[in-house]
């Protein structure tokens, strides 16, 4: 499913990047070793870091998108830096276990 | 495939901004040489690792990759405090990383658990007060 194909879903609005991304699942975390270690290129990855930090991994584990839960937005240096890498990046105000439930059901909807 | 090819980096100890660097340049080299993704990724993830750490723990050192058609090695070293036991900083979960950092996200504990994982061979010589050399394989 496309990335674009979700954002009204989860209430995101897009800070940077291509939304014709597909993913098919999603990592929810923050400790950036874990991510780093778990986060999977038809993912999404559901995060409130926003430091510099989550775009190297990002950078590394290229996942169709980060999704920054509550609200949280990225200074405008590191959102330059997303937007150089080639990262999809979209900020919703709902809450990790929100974001998740609806993005579980729209995927499910798909499948039927 | 190429021969050998090698790269050298100096990582940054001072700035947490450009922790990572050295390893997204490794990745998108090892991709213009047509690695298989899967080590591309196991690469991605020891180097990250390991540059992190020098970052937090070391004020930075030099991280050194070669590739060749068997393997890929990396050797970072650096010239930090060195580990007093080697031992228990590879256990998962133990992490001597600050609140400041742990507030980054980092200080999982999981720095040396993933780069044993993600690599077919891992080396730590570390001398305390004089500095540490890990030395990682990851086999094509």
């Amino acid at each position: 499913m496309k990335i674009s194909e979700i954002c009204e879903k989860i209430e995101a609005k897009v800070l940077c990047g291509d939304t014709d991304k597909c993913f098919e699942g999603v990592y929810v975390g923050d400790l950036l070793s874990r991510a780093m270690s778990h986060v999977c290129e038809d993912n999404i990855w559901i995060t409130i870091m926003s430091n510099v930090n989550v775009i190297a991994v990002a950078s590394l584990t290229e996942p169709a998108a980060v999704l920054l839960a509550e609200s949280v937005e990225l200074t405008e240096d590191v959102l330059a830096g997303a937007a150089e890498n080639g990262i999809t990046v979209l900020s919703s105000p709902l809450g990790a276990y929100e974001l998740c439930v609806r993005l579980h059901d729209t995927l499910a909807e798909t499948e039927i | 495939m190429p021969e050998t090819v090698k790269f050298h980096f100096e990582v940054d100890g001072s700035d947490f901004s450009s922790a990572g660097a050295a390893s997204v340049k490794v990745k998108k080299k090892l991709r213009q040489l047509a690695y298989p993704p899967e080590v591309i990724r196991k690469v991605s993830i020891a180097m990250y690792e390991g540059e992190i750490n020098m970052v937090i723990h070391a004020n930075g050192g030099t991280a050194d990759v070669e590739a060749s058609d068997e393997e890929i090695v990396i050797v970072l070293r650096d010239k930090g405090p060195g580990i007093p036991d080697v031992e228990l900083a590879m256990q998962a979960g133990y992490s001597t990383a600050k609140d400041n950092i742990r507030n980054l996200g980092f200080g999982a504990g999981m720095g040396f658990p993933n780069m044993k994982k993600y690599t077919d061979y891992m080396r730590i010589d570390t001398v305390v007060g004089e500095g540490t050399t890990v030395t990682m394989k990851v086999k094509i």
